[in-house]
């Protein structure tokens, strides 16, 4: 740097540290996952980071950006994962290629790259998916005995080329949140709906650890204050009150806290999804309003809307309320009023 | 006499590696006089100083040399005996290295001070008092070079005397070694500063991390209510004025307020020192402590004339004085660089670092801001810097003063922390400097203006003014005459014409 | 869908009304036109635009009559300031009434001065003292800059000099650092 101005000393955090740290917290969950459901994951994160790299160098050549700064900065890695672990662990490699290619291309660079992107890229991928494809996109993986037996590895590996057709439906089953959705519609209540599926009471658990081991992640950013508080912690307060506020009411129709904590991608979204600083509002009082907003959303959009998982749309919606409540929540300058 | 603990803790700062201790091990040292003393007509905040003696004229050491042009200015004296050598432009710590107006002094080595005329402040009027230190060429000497007589002299009722001695920027040891080395005079200096005030109370608001400078005013001011200590947590920028002033009443002094309008003043220690000597000994403000440290083999703090060259006390602090080296004037977060080292010292030269290169060339890249809020956390003001970057990298100097760019202190905190490492400061100096100089441009239009309409209302008066007068000439000439003399025009013309016909046929003719 | 479709139509009435009445209610009686434009031109006085002065110049661009790019001493920032305030799109300046200079000031040289009063006389600002047969002196502060005073004199004893950049005038820049590492400068 030339004509260098103070100040001279410089705290040594990078955006490439800050993304870096991003998906060490997300190992852990990914580490249960593939305990859970095999490696099929595995694949989608790699080819997803492959493919976001590649599609990253790219468009940085074309917009004449240099590519060794930009592509060590670890966003689009970071957007990479959030996206493979959204998506199914079963779904196809092609679906992970489009998928990714779309959040690189067009929900990050078309809308001006790192630090201009106004929607969450992964989730604008996610959306994309979701609607186009809806199909794989919501037929989740049945637990797996032995995750890394080279059967189930070979397994993986087809359902990873040919698509399910090829393998069959045997390995699918219905996400919790998807099942019991489906079970009320029919006219069921709750206390009724007994878990008769073996394979969904597994699912249950190991949802349920793999949600802690994202929550152990999260723990950690918060700790190396890589993420403020204000957004994890008031999008679970919210969707705890919201959810148990519903249930106290009516137990007959409406899930437990719990079940909607540990479900779904809600600690996810708590400290991996809602926590991109781009796409969400600055100020504090800021985000504890745009997190208390998705929670209530994805409350409604789980409870009440047509897809079981409303995380993404939730999150896409609020993220265009960004500039509003980031204006109407300035903080108080120091001196003033 | 109190150490009071609680304070009032502002949004973000930052605790970065202090580097102070370096320089403290060895007490305050004095170098050989230099050959030449450089001393620049404004070392102030305000109006260049008069200059008021000849070239080739001997001066005596304390003579005035330059007096305040003004109010809003400050006398400059001589730092030693000699000759008056020169006054031209020569290089002077300034973050443009843009050449000012300074006078050369050459010290004929006798050091014979003037006559020295301590004041009896205790029998003369207050102020009578303030007039005389408005003659002494002292300003604030934590930086900021505020002529100092303008702080004592005001019409609000000042209650208590804060005195700053936080010292919050890393490397900075000036103050603690003032304090250390000079407690007495401090302590008496404030006693002073209340009277001159007619304040009751002082507070001294002092970083924790100088506790031996603690122990020995504690000792000090152990019998004595009216001045108290309170320490405050290091964490930078707590020695910012309206944030120590929070830090240790609770009270946010409003924008555009003074801390008067709240019954409070705010000395340096280094300022109220300087007071001391001027009203206790007689002596004007001729040098000042300052800290050299950084690359140099031996970091030290040096009591220096005004006027000495750094590259002197580089030298002596075992650094190298070479035009390639890079030096900080001022702390590490609100410094700036010099132009060379070549440049004399200033009343507002408390700290030179010579800089290690990667101080100066920071070569991580710089990517465009996530906002992150890393550095709104951190904004002493708790502005948003995020968005003043994004308005002043826009040239949206509007948008950027709508968010309050004003209230930046420029402290330097949040590009400390930025992650994508971008220089922030630079931009809203940047367009302050753009605001700023849009605003005089601005004013200086509108005088253009108004004379330009003054001018061309004077014109159409007088216009006015010669058809009245033709007008009236008009009315007292009868309209015969009028005739006659219009028939007698008519005539004159065809004869003339006539002629000029005639002498044309005759020329060809010819 | 017939009560739908009122229901449509019966929001857009409502939320056009609202428009509509807070346009008229918050309507800011702003200065005139021709003052607004005055503010952002820069009272040099030079007439480079082809008007006699910046006032008949503002009122030329409020009549529609000049073009916004007239006007050298305003500068490239003072097009892109009328642009917006006119609502049209920015144009280069129009290098038939000048080339951009650094702002300049007259200096009188008072020994070839023979008096002739012709300099006071041009002056838009009345910046130059002096009475007739003696030398003239121009006030520093006041002086546009705007080379009017240059031609009338008979000994050419007028000169400009651009005003230097010192402590005082000087501005911090804006931020530059190595190109391999920089976001491109958004234009304004
Ligand atoms: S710290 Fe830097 S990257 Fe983060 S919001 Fe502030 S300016 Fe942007
Ligand atoms: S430099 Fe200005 S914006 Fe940055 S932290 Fe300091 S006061 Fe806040
Ligand atoms: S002195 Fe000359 S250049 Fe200056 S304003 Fe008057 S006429 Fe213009």
């Amino acid at each position: 740097m030339i004509n260098q101005q103070s100040p001279f000393i410089q705290k040594a955090a990078s955006v490439t540290n800050i993304m870096l740290m991003v998906i060490l917290a997300l190992v852990p969950g990914l580490i249960f996952y593939v305990y859970f459901f095999g490696v099929g994951v595995l694949l989608n994160v790699f080819v997803a980071s492959l493919t976001a790299l590649i599609a990253e160098y790219f468009v940085l050549k074309m917009r004449k950006l240099p590519p060794k700064v930009y592509l060590s900065d670890g966003s689009a890695l970071v957007a990479a994962w959030l996206l493979a672990l959204s998506i199914p662990s079963i779904a196809p490699w092609w679906i992970i290629v489009v998928g990714t290619l779309f959040t690189i291309v067009i929900a990050k660079h078309f809308y001006g790259g790192l630090g201009s992107n106004i929607f969450n890229p992964a989730m604008i991928g996610y959306a994309v998916l979701l609607i186009s494809f809806p199909a794989i996109m919501t037929k989740w993986p049945s637990p797996i005995e032995n995750s890394l037996s080279i059967e189930s590895i070979r397994q993986a590996l087809q359902v990873f080329f040919y698509g399910l057709t090829q393998v069959g439906d045997g390995l699918t089953s219905a996400t919790p949140l998807d099942y019991i959705k489906t079970e009320l519609l029919q006219g069921q209540i709750l206390p009724d709906i007994t878990i008769r599926n073996v394979g969904l009471a597994t699912i249950l658990t190991s949802n349920q650890i793999i949600s802690l081991a994202y929550l152990l992640g999260g723990i950690v950013l918060l700790h190396k204050k890589i993420i403020s508080w204000h957004l994890p912690i008031t999008y679970l307060l919210s969707l705890s009150f919201i959810s148990g506020l519903f249930h106290l009411i009516d137990p007959n129709n409406y899930s437990t806290i719990s079940f909607h904590l540990l479900n779904g991608g809600t600690m996810l979204c708590a400290f991996f999804i809602i926590t991109d600083p781009v796409s969400g509002p600055t100020t504090p009082k800021g985000k504890i309003w745009f997190a208390f907003m998705v929670a209530i959303l994805v409350y409604v959009i789980r409870v009440f809307g047509g897809y079981p998982e409303g995380i993404a749309f939730a999150v896409i919606f609020m993220n265009i309320c960004v500039p509003l409540i980031d204006n109407l929540t300035q903080p108080k300058v120091f001196g003033h009023g | 006499m109190n150490i009071i603990d609680t304070i009032f803790k502002f949004n973000g700062g930052i605790k970065a590696d202090t580097k102070k201790s370096v320089s403290t091990v060895r007490p305050i040292k004095k170098i050989k006089m230099p050959k030449q003393l450089i001393l620049p007509l404004r070392q102030h905040v305000g109006k260049v100083a008069k200059l008021k003696v000849n070239i080739g004229e001997k001066v005596l050491k304390g003579q005035l040399l330059a007096e305040a042009d003004g109010n809003v200015s400050a006398a400059i004296h001589a730092p030693t005996s000699g000759t008056v050598a020169s006054l031209e432009k020569q290089l002077i710590p300034h973050p443009s290295g843009l050449p000012d107006y300074c006078v050369t002094l050459i010290p004929d080595g006798k050091d014979t001070w003037v006559e020295k005329k301590p004041i009896n402040w205790k029998k003369i009027d207050r102020k009578e008092t303030i007039k005389k230190i408005s003659e002494s060429g002292i300003v604030g000497l934590g930086g900021a070079t505020f002529p100092t007589h303008l702080k004592l002299n005001n019409n609000n009722e000042v209650k208590t005397l804060i005195v700053n001695a936080a010292e919050c920027e890393p490397y900075i040891t000036c103050d603690d070694m003032l304090m250390r080395e000079k407690s007495a005079e401090l302590i008496e200096g404030i006693r002073l500063a209340l009277h001159l005030l007619g304040a009751q109370n002082a507070i001294i608001g002092i970083e924790d991390n100088k506790p031996e400078a603690i122990e020995k005013l504690a000792l000090l001011i152990k019998n004595d209510a009216n001045i108290s200590i309170k320490i405050v947590p290091t964490i930078y920028p707590s020695g910012d004025a309206k944030r120590l002033i929070y830090l240790i009443t609770g009270i946010q002094i409003a924008k555009g307020k003074r801390s008067t309008e709240y019954g409070m003043q705010m000395f340096n220690v280094a300022t109220i020192i300087a007071l001391y000597k001027f009203i206790h000994c007689g002596e004007p403000s001729i040098t000042r402590i300052i800290t050299i440290t950084g690359k140099v083999r031996t970091p030290n703090n040096y009591e220096v004339l005004f006027g000495t060259p750094l590259s002197d006390l580089i030298i002596d602090a075992g650094g190298k004085a070479s035009q390639n080296g890079s030096f900080i004037m001022g702390g590490p977060m609100m410094g700036y660089k010099l132009p060379s080292v070549n440049v004399p010292v200033t009343k507002a030269m408390n700290c030179v670092i010579d800089a290690e290169p990667e101080m100066i060339e920071n070569n991580n890249p710089v990517l465009p801001c996530i906002r992150c809020a890393k550095c709104a956390e951190a904004c002493p003001v708790n502005l948003q810097p995020q968005e003043l970057f994004w308005f002043s990298q826009s040239n949206q100097f509007e948008k950027a003063e709508n968010y309050n760019l004003f209230d930046c202190i420029e402290c330097g905190c949040c590009s400390y922390v930025c992650p994508s490492n971008i220089p922030l400061v630079q931009y809203y100096r940047y367009a302050k400097s753009e605001i700023i100089s849009d605003r005089y441009a601005k004013e200086e239009a509108d005088i253009a203006r108004e004379r330009n309409d003054f001018r061309l209302e004077r014109l159409q008066r007088e216009k006015e003014e010669r058809a009245k007068k033709i007008a009236e000439r008009k009315a007292n000439t009868s309209s015969d005459e009028k005739s006659k003399v219009i028939d007698e025009k008519r005539k004159a013309i065809t004869e003339a014409l006539e002629r000029v016909k005639q002498e044309g046929v005759s020329e060809k003719n010819d | 869908m017939l009560t739908s479709v009122l229901v449509v139509l019966f929001l857009a009435l409502l939320i056009g009304s609202i428009l509509g009445f807070s346009s008229i209610k918050f309507k800011v009686d702003g200065d005139p036109i021709i003052d607004k434009i005055d503010s952002i031109l820069p009272q040099t006085q030079c007439g480079q635009c082809s008007y006699p002065g910046c006032k008949p110049y503002a009122t030329a661009i409020a009549k529609g009559e000049a073009d916004i790019n007239q006007c050298p001493p305003g500068g490239e920032d003072g097009v892109r300031k009328l642009a917006e305030l006119m609502g049209v799109e920015y144009k280069p300046l129009n290098e038939e009434h000048g080339a951009i200079k650094p702002k300049s000031i007259a200096i009188i040289d008072e020994d070839t001065c023979i008096g002739c009063t012709l300099c006071i006389q041009a002056c838009p600002v009345d910046a130059i003292l002096g009475s007739a047969k003696h030398m003239h002196t121009i006030i520093e502060k006041e002086c546009t800059g705007c080379e009017l005073c240059l031609p009338p004199c008979p000994v050419d004893c007028i000169d400009m000099i651009a005003i230097q950049e010192n402590t005082e005038n000087w501005k911090w820049k804006y931020p530059v650092f190595n190109i391999k590492n920089q976001k491109q400068r958004v234009s304004h």
